[in-house]
Formats: structure tokens, sequence, C-alpha cells
């Protein structure tokens, strides 16, 4: 957040000549979130930490693997931001992904066809199950919201509350079974060989993200260039979009590095009147629609986050409820609408999870409620309110995910993964408390 | 409160505030107040800890409803359920505690709750920031840190936020609670013009302030008041200091006071 640039430098002032001082002065020259940055670096330390340890850890196949792992988290997680950042929490999430991701199952297989006569072959199933998933997750956002914000119990008890009611009515579903069998575009949202957008279409979206990086730079320049305010370097700019660029074209070349598994080979070779060459055809697979709905979601909630007023009075809120309260601003329509958006996100978790175990068991969600606080905590969601990024939560469930997925894969059992995670989870915050006290003084 | 009625200039007030009356389970904060404001008027509030001038004044602003009593602005019965509802009237307060948001930077102080959007609703940061900018460059020319968050500014620098945000809005009213209280000499003496300037530009102010030369120095007339009512409310140029002084300790009239009183004060 700081921006040095705009604060001239105090004449008489002896400026510091160290190259550790000329290299933080070339840092905040860019206006880079140094935090996030720091995240970044540390889920690459991470990466290739693992990836010396085994050299077959960091391939396209497990990086995409890892990635759609970690999605139903970061999903939850950009919500949870905003949750926290206005002083409450929110335990409930788990739950609520379980029993909408049980929804979707019912839906598909009882209710659709059976209730309201929609067959196999309705158009848009997929697309109507998932927006009543969405329109129920909403409701019990607004539910527990409307009883926090209204009528004033604190978000801990209520969403504890959520937590073992909703885990509860799961059962009342399904009479305590499993429900497979989804319909199969809906089975596409969980990713997989079919589930990804192939190579053109990454290539694609990869060059969009080029585009938008180079457009939200020349946007922000002509904003800050209409009033006549100081404008970063150009060689900053220039450093930051090409940076931001190859980060893009990079990922998309990556995920084109992840080829389709041999029998989904097989059927595109026959579809195509491809001959397929002895020892397989290479299928460049692409990003799996997860990524793209999380490339989304991410997008979407950082721009409600910083762009919309909506965002703006949930960190007021969170930095001083007495003065958003002074301000004129419905702070209590802010809260419950925080939990609206939490639901439908668990609507959208639920979805990608659902769809990739094509079914639901009673047990989906279970315990993601810490992961989720896990991923925004370690993302620099502070509890005091006021402070958090919908980029470092995402960022933060992939260092969590990567952990986890790294420690697996050489071999470390479940439990020794929770008791890692649980550790770099309070040396996470540890250092950053340990660093926002230094960069106060 | 005949004497208040002497001292009221002709024209028809900007705000009139009649029978104010708020209690706090029991403990009667503000007991039955009448006062009034007028236009390019500085009306000094004054009175010791708990004499009920912040919690009037909270019923002004809209952040409390009072138990009874009526308020008129420019002649008009006016409804102040919440703090919007006085903002829209033109009444805006500085609160002694600086209501601001310290994780939001100066240009989101002074438009929160009233943001600037463009295209479809979002946030035009740069509009904010240059319009704030541009009340700073009148407030404190000195003011150059519009994209760090105000938790890291000086108390003379977040007062200047605080004010930059009533006089963004053309307030009509201004409601400023203790505006120097937490400011070196310079920047009180800052402060001091810039509420000149809006009294010069027509604004009608509220000052509550415990410092007696704050008030002496700005004020047209000023109200003193004692355990939830107003003692008298006396034109600035019939009393001295001392006087009221005397008010606001003893809560009584310059006349209805003793010369062993006087005399016990000093």
């Amino acid at each position: 957040m700081a921006n040095v640039a705009d604060t001239a430098p105090v004449p008489g002032e002896t400026r510091t000549t160290t190259s550790a001082a000329r290299l933080r002065e070339a840092l905040s020259a860019t206006e880079i979130d140094v935090r996030l940055f720091g995240m970044l670096v540390a889920l690459a330390v991470i990466l290739i930490g693992f990836q010396l340890l085994d050299s077959g850890f960091f391939s396209p196949a497990n990086m995409v693997t890892l990635a759609v792992q970690a999605i139903p988290v970061a999903i939850l997680a950009t919500g949870m931001v905003l949750v926290i950042v206005s002083r409450n929490i929110d335990l409930s999430v788990g739950s609520l992904t379980g029993i909408i991701a049980m929804t979707y199952a019912m839906l598909m297989t009882d209710w659709l066809p059976n209730v309201l006569g929609m067959g196999v072959d309705f158009p848009f199933r997929w697309l109507i199950a998932l927006l009543i998933g969405i329109v129920v997750g909403a409701a019990f956002g607004a539910l527990q919201g409307f009883i926090i914000a209204y009528i004033g119990v604190p978000s801990f008890v209520v969403t504890l509350g959520g937590l073992l009611s909703i885990r509860g009515a799961i059962w009342y579903f399904s009479n305590g079974a499993a429900v497979t069998r989804l319909d199969p575009t809906f089975q596409l949202l969980g990713g997989g060989g079919r589930g990804s957008i192939g190579e053109l279409l990454t290539w694609a979206i990869g060059a969009l993200g080029c585009a938008f990086v180079v457009f939200a730079l020349w946007n922000g320049r002509r904003q800050r260039r209409r009033f006549g305010f100081p404008v970063r370097p150009v060689w900053a700019e220039v450093a930051i979009g090409a940076l931001g660029c190859a980060a893009m074209l990079g990922l998309a070349a990556f995920a084109n590095g992840n080829y389709l598994p041999p029998g989904l080979a097989t059927q595109y070779a026959q579809e195509h009147g491809i001959v397929e060459p002895p020892g397989g055809l290479k299928v460049p697979a692409g990003f799996p629609l997860p990524v793209i709905l999380l490339i989304a979601v991410t997008v979407v909630m950082t721009w409600i986050a910083t762009r919309r007023r909506f965002g703006r009075y949930v960190y007021a809120y969170g930095g001083n409820p007495d003065a958003a309260e002074l301000a004129g601003i419905n702070t209590r329509r802010t809260i419950l609408l925080t939990f609206v958006v939490m639901g439908i996100l668990a609507a959208l978790s639920a979805a990608v999870v659902a769809a990739r175990l094509n079914g639901a068991t009673l047990d989906i969600g279970n315990s993601y409620e810490l992961y989720v606080i896990a991923a925004a905590v370690v993302g620099g969601t502070s509890f005091a309110g006021g402070i958090g990024t919908i980029p470092g939560a995402v960022l933060g469930a992939f260092v969590m995910q990567a952990l986890s997925y790294g420690l697996s894969f050489i071999g470390v059992n479940s439990p020794g993964q929770n008791v890692v995670a649980g550790i770099v989870l309070i040396l996470a915050v540890a250092f950053d408390t340990w660093n926002r006290r230094r960069a106060a003084r | 409160m005949t004497a208040a009625r002497q001292a009221e200039p002709a024209s028809q007030p900007l705000v009139e505030m009649r029978d104010i009356r708020v209690s706090f389970g029991g403990v009667h904060a503000v007991a039955g107040v009448n006062i009034d404001l007028h236009e390019g008027e500085i009306v000094g509030l004054v009175g010791g800890n708990g004499a009920g001038k912040s919690t009037l004044m909270k019923v002004l602003s809209g952040a409390l409803v009072p138990d009874s009593g009526e308020v008129f602005v420019c002649g008009e019965r006016a409804h102040l359920a919440n703090p919007r509802e006085a903002k829209a009237y033109g009444i805006e307060t500085i609160y002694q505690t600086l209501a601001l948001a310290d994780n939001l930077d100066a240009p989101a102080n002074v438009f929160l709750g009233r943001e600037l959007t463009i295209g479809v609703g979002s946030l035009d940061d740069s509009a904010m920031e240059n319009a704030t900018r541009g009340v700073m460059g009148r407030l404190n020319p000195n003011f150059q840190n519009f994209k760090t968050p105000v938790v890291s500014l000086s108390g003379g620098q977040r007062q200047s936020v605080a004010i930059a945000r009533a006089v963004q809005f053309n307030a009509k009213i201004l409601i400023m609670d203790e505006p120097t209280a937490a400011l070196g000499p310079a920047e009180t003496a800052q402060v001091r013009n810039l509420i000149r300037q809006l009294k010069e530009e027509g604004l009608g102010i509220f000052l509550i302030s415990h410092d007696i030369h704050d008030v002496y120095d700005l004020s047209d007339r000023i109200s003193v008041m004692y355990h939830g009512r107003i003692v008298d409310t006396v034109r600035k140029d019939d009393v001295d200091t001392d006087a009221v002084l005397g008010m606001i300790i003893l809560g009584k009239r310059p006349g209805d006071v003793t010369q062993e009183e006087l005399a016990a004060l000093r």
C-alpha cells in the first residue's frame, strides 16, 4: 500500500546510498504491494523446495492438480476476507458448501427430473441447478447475516450454530446416503481432461490477461494524468507490464504442458481424424474450468472490494465501525451483504467440489472453515479488522495447498501435513505482525 | 431562558433547538435546552465535563435521538433520525474522537459515505483524490499524503482530513467538537483561521470546547451549559472570560453570583 512516490523528499534530508536502500527505493517506485510480492516469493520457495526434494514434483500435471485442489478453499477465502475485514467470522462455510453440494446432487438426480419434470435432455439443466444452488447459498447467508447484523448475535455464535445445524441438515436431504451421477455438463466444472478449455482458448486467456494488465496500467496512468497527479516512472510501468504479461503467458504455456489422459487423447484423435502416433497423441489440455472460475471470482471480488461502494464500506467499518456509522453508511446492510456474498461463493465452491466428485457425500466441506480462515490469515487478513486483500487470500490458499500437496508428494501423511500447516499458519502471522510493527516505527 | 432571547439577532435562525431532553438511565444529560444559531455566526458551547454539550450536539448531528424536543432548520421542523438525515439538512459534524477510518487514505475518508462514482457505479478514486487535493490546498497546503492510510498521519493532519470531510460537502451548519484539542500551537492557529474563514463564507458553527480562549477568540455568542441546562447565552462583547468561567464552574449567571463565591473562585 505504501506509496512513497507521492511524498516529495524532505529538503536537507540525507539521501541513503547503500545498495539495499536503492533497491528499496526502486521497489517503492513500482508501487508493488510488497506483501503480495512476498507471498509470491513464499509460494515459489515452497514449490522449488519440493522440486529439489523430488524432481518429479514441478510438472504441469501436478501443478494443475494442486491448483484444482486449492480452488474450493480459494474461492471461499475471497469472501472470508470481506467477512474478517468487517470484524466478523464465518464458521459455517464448510457446512454451507456441503449442503449446497448435496443440493446440486439431489437436484440433478431427483428433484429436477422427478419433481419439476426436467429430464436428462432438458436444456441448461446444469445452469438451472447452479442458479438454484446460488440462491440457496445467498438465502443461508442472508439469514445468518440478518441475525448477526440486525439482531446483534455475535457472528462466531451464529455461524457456529450454522456449522452444526447445516451439517446435520445435509443428512436429511439424502437420508444419509451419498448421491452420485450429476449432469455431464455440470461435471465439467470440476476440471479434469474434459473440463479443460484446450490449447487455443488457454493461449487466448493468457493473451487476454496480458492485455488486461497493459490496459489496467495504461488506464491507471491516464486517470492520474487526468488530474495531473504524480505518476510512476515509465521504466516501472514497462517493467510491471512486461512481468505481468510474462506471468500470464507463462501460466498459459505451463497449463498447455499438461496433456489429456490417454483415453481422452484417443477419443480426441478419432473425433479429429488424426492417426495416433505410437506412444499416444499429446493433446494439450490447457486451463481446467475451475481455474477459469477462480480467476473470474478473484477479479470480480477484487473489483467489489476496491472499486465498489460496498467494498469501501466493508473496509471502513473494519477500520472504525463508529466512523462508518457516523458517515451515514448503512453498516447493518453492509454486514448482511458480506454473508450473502459468502453464501454465493459457497455455492460456486460446492459446484467445483460436487462436479469433481460427480456427486455429493455427507462430509463435503468438512473443516473447510479452518482452511479458509487459514488461507485468508496467511494471505494478510487481520483479525483486528480493516486489513486484508482478495489476491492475498487466494495466494494464501495456494501456499497452504502447495505445502500439503508437496508434503503428501514426498510421503508425509495427513496428520504430518496438518502439523506443518498449523505451524506455518502461526509463523506466517507472527512474521506479518513483526513486519507491520517494524513498518509502523 | 429569557436572557437567551434577548441575546438573539433579528434574522431567522439557521438552527433552532427547542426544549431538547435526553436522559441515560435516569441521568438527565440534557434537561430542556433551547439554543439557536444564525448564518455566519459562531456559537461557543462551553461547560464542564458531563455538562451535556456533546450530547446536545449529537442530537443535532443525528447521532442521538432525543427523548423529547424539536429541531428547526431554517424555520422548518427537521427530522434527524440518523447522521445521513442530518447531512441532508447540511449539518456536518467534526467529532472529538476524529471519526476517521484509520485504514483508509485521506480521499476515502473525506468522501466516506458519499463516494464519487464513474461508469457503472465504480469508485472514482482519482476524482476524489483531486477534490481532496483541492480542499486540502485551501485548508492545509502542506498536506501531501493522499495515498497513505490516515493512521500514519500526525494529529494536525488528521484534523485537517476531518475538517475537509465537512467542508467538501458545502455544509451550512458545522458542529466542531474540540477542534483544536489534539493540535500543536501552529496547527491550532491554522484551524482557528480556518474556522473564521468558514464563518465568513456564511456557515453557522457550533463550537464545543474546553478551551475558554478558543471559544472567546472565535465566538459571537457563548452558551454555557451546567448539569444538562443552559445557564445563559451571552454576546461575547458583553462579558469577559472571568464571567464565562464563573458560569461554567458555578452554573450561575454573573448577576446571581455572590461575592463570596467569586472570592472562592480566585
